[in-house]
């Protein structure tokens, strides 16, 4: 499984009259996952969400790809 | 006074009842002659309903206002009679370019969707749109148009509202069946009525900047986040008419207004993001905070709020005017059934219900672009700038960036007044849709689905060749007093019909609304979908008919 870094959101049973509402939706639930938690709990809260995520996605060649684009734009 | 217009001064006339000492009485009446309370004279005028439009002042919108009109309000604007005026002074843009820190990230092409009359905005002072709205209103015999003429209480009874009017000759009252009110987002009246608006003020500033460009500019919409010219904040250039550029400097909330807004200050800023050497000169500066919030409900009882005093969005997806203009659309052709005893009251619980599931969406899309482009936490500030830098190189990361979404009309899936479909259909004409527009012949002159349409229930019938058509079927047409008139959309050219024709000479009407020959749709006044099926069927169509204007 490659990567996909196309627009790939979307949920099921729901019409979308625009391109943009999924990704919408999304980051609306992201940002209101945080609300009125500290920096250091947000933190916590992202590093759970990857560790979940990549369980969800599983294959490991994916997840070093993703690594490796998310580090590219990253310096250190 | 500005450098590239000069507002017009309307002409107060002293109201005939002042002397005569006599109360003015009328159907209707509309408090609030901006882009919507004029707007609405209009359709109530398409309507045949005679009204009376107020408003306290006696020029158009002053300073640094609406930009952007969007595709759905220029149709109606055509349907109004100014659509062409509005879109031939605006300037159309479809380049947008998004800056982060130093670098453009990304930009898009918003290349319009052919075949469709009106683009996907244009944009345009909001005086000129409220100018050539004004012209057309005096022009209309039917709208008593009256400047300095300030509403100052109002009494609801259960079949009317009394108002007081105060002009400068002195008070009159006038006593309507009806009261529209369109007199803003501070809507004086709304609060003589003790009703209550709820939702959110932004914490937030921004200077809006409206400035003559010397030399070209390219007539695109440049974006930044956190710019080395104004760290930490986002900056919108957007171009308007006469060469005049609307700039957007976010503030933050701890910004002072009165010293932001001095020319001192204003100018080095634009300066520090023009580069310096490109010349400009001020038009117009103001700072504002915004807000997010709506009425609980658009009609109470004989008074019907729309506009901005039902409804305030912030700006970013230009909704304030756009969605004010879909209001009273949605409203003129229900409050002439109502007066005309064709539908009961009832129906206009329907603009509430429709409106406000368009507000919440319109509210809901500018919170997001709000939260987005001025995030309220780290962790979302975080966000946003993974998403800004992934754009650069990622598809997926350019769909996340939201600097504002374009306003789009909103697809009243949910309505009461649909009937849902029976019949398997692709595409997304579904009831509740906004007509799609699409190029056809009439008569053998080119023009547009859209302007076949409106004001009046019509059945889209699609056939191959309207010699096939039952003419007697589809003619007179009438559910318990409303008329449904019959328009065939035809794959070829028809010299001589006795029904409405028009020619869909590349098939894309047929299209764009699925159609095979034999298919209807039950079109409301205000071109919205509210029935289809895959063929005609008297029963069905009186019952759609009833079902969309509540005579069940
Ligand atoms: C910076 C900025 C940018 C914007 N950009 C956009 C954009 O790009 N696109 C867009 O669609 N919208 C935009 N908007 C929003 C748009 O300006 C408003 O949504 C629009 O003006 C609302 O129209 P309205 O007719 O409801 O109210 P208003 O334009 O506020 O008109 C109300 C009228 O009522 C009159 N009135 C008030 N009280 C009384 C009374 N007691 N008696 C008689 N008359 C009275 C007033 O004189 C006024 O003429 C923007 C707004 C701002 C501030």
């Amino acid at each position: 499984m490659a990567l996909n870094l196309n627009p790939n959101l979307s949920e099921a049973g729901k019409r979308y009259f625009s391109a943009y509402s999924p990704g919408d939706d999304f980051y609306e639930l992201l940002i209101g996952a945080h609300l009125d938690l500290s920096d250091e709990q947000s933190e916590l809260l992202n590093a759970r969400l990857i560790l979940l995520l990549a369980n969800h996605i599983g294959d490991i060649a994916t997840l070093r790809e993703a690594l490796a684009v998310a580090r590219e734009g990253v310096q250190a | 006074m500005l450098k590239t217009y000069t507002y017009p001064k309307y002409e107060y006339r002293t109201p005939p009842e002042i002397a005569a000492g006599k109360t003015l009485k009328v159907p209707v009446v509309i408090v609030g002659a901006g882009p919507v309370g004029l707007g609405m004279a209009l359709d109530l005028d398409l309507q045949g309903i005679p009204v009376l439009l107020l408003d306290e002042d006696d020029t158009v919108s002053i300073g640094s206002r609406g930009v952007c009109y969007a595709k759905r309000a220029l149709e109606i604007l055509d349907r109004y009679g100014v659509g062409e005026a509005v879109c031939a002074k605006g300037v159309s843009w479809n380049v947008g370019r998004t800056f982060f820190r130093e670098s453009e990230v990304y930009n898009f092409n918003l290349v319009p969707e052919p075949d469709h009359h009106r683009p996907g905005m244009v944009n345009l002072q909001q005086y000129y749109l409220e100018e050539y709205l004004v012209t057309r209103a005096a022009a209309r015999p039917g709208i008593d148009l009256r400047w300095k003429n300030k509403v100052v209480s109002v009494t609801q009874a259960a079949t009317g509202v009394s108002l007081t009017v105060e002009t400068p000759d002195g008070l009159y009252a006038v006593e309507a069946d009806w009261l529209i009110t369109a007199d803003g987002a501070r809507s004086p009246i709304r609060r003589m009525l003790g009703l209550e608006v709820e939702g959110k003020i932004f914490m937030d500033r921004f200077l809006i900047a409206d400035v003559v460009m010397k030399a070209d500019f390219p007539a695109e919409r440049w974006f930044w986040f956190d710019p080395p010219f104004h760290p930490n904040q986002s900056v919108l250039l957007h171009k308007q008419t006469d060469s005049v550029f609307r700039i957007d400097f976010q503030l933050g909330w701890d910004a002072d207004p009165e010293e932001e807004k001095k020319p001192e200050n204003v100018i080095p800023r634009i300066k520090a993001m023009l580069g310096d050497q490109r010349e400009f000169e001020l038009e117009w500066v103001s700072v504002y905070t915004f807000q997010c919030r709506r009425m609980g409900r658009f009609n109470h009882g004989r008074v019907l709020f729309v506009g901005d005093a039902a409804h305030q969005v912030s700006p970013f997806g230009a909704r304030g005017a756009n969605s004010g203009l879909q209001d009273a659309d949605n409203l003129g052709w229900k409050l002439k059934l109502v007066m005309d005893g064709k539908a009961p009251e009832r129906l206009l619980d329907s603009y509430s219900e429709e409106r406000v599931y368009a507000a919440d969406e319109n509210l809901m899309n500018s919170t997001r672009s709000t939260d987005f482009i001025t995030p309220k936490s780290r962790a979302s500030r975080t966000f946003r700038n993974a998403a800004l830098s992934l754009a650069k190189d990622h598809a997926f990361g350019r769909s996340l960036v939201n600097s504002g979404r374009l306003s789009v009309p909103s697809f009243l899936v949910d309505s009461s007044l649909n009937t849902p479909d029976e019949d398997p259909f692709a595409g997304r004409m579904l009831p509740g849709a906004p007509m799609d527009d699409a190029p056809v012949e009439k008569d053998g002159a080119p023009g547009w689905l859209l302007q076949s349409t409106g004001n009046r229930f019509q059945l889209m019938v699609f056939v191959d060749d309207p010699a096939t058509a039952d003419i007697s079927a589809l003619s007179q047409l009438d559910v318990g007093g409303i008329a449904v008139e019959p328009l065939l959309i035809s794959r070829v050219a028809a010299s001589a019909c006795a029904l409405p024709c028009v020619h869909d000479v590349r098939g894309i009407a047929a299209k764009r609304y699925d159609a095979k020959p034999g298919s209807v749709y039950l079109i409301r006044p205000d071109q919205h979908v509210a029935a289809r099926w895959r063929s005609f069927d008297a029963a069905k169509l009186r019952a759609a008919v009833a079902r969309a204007t509540c005579q069940q």
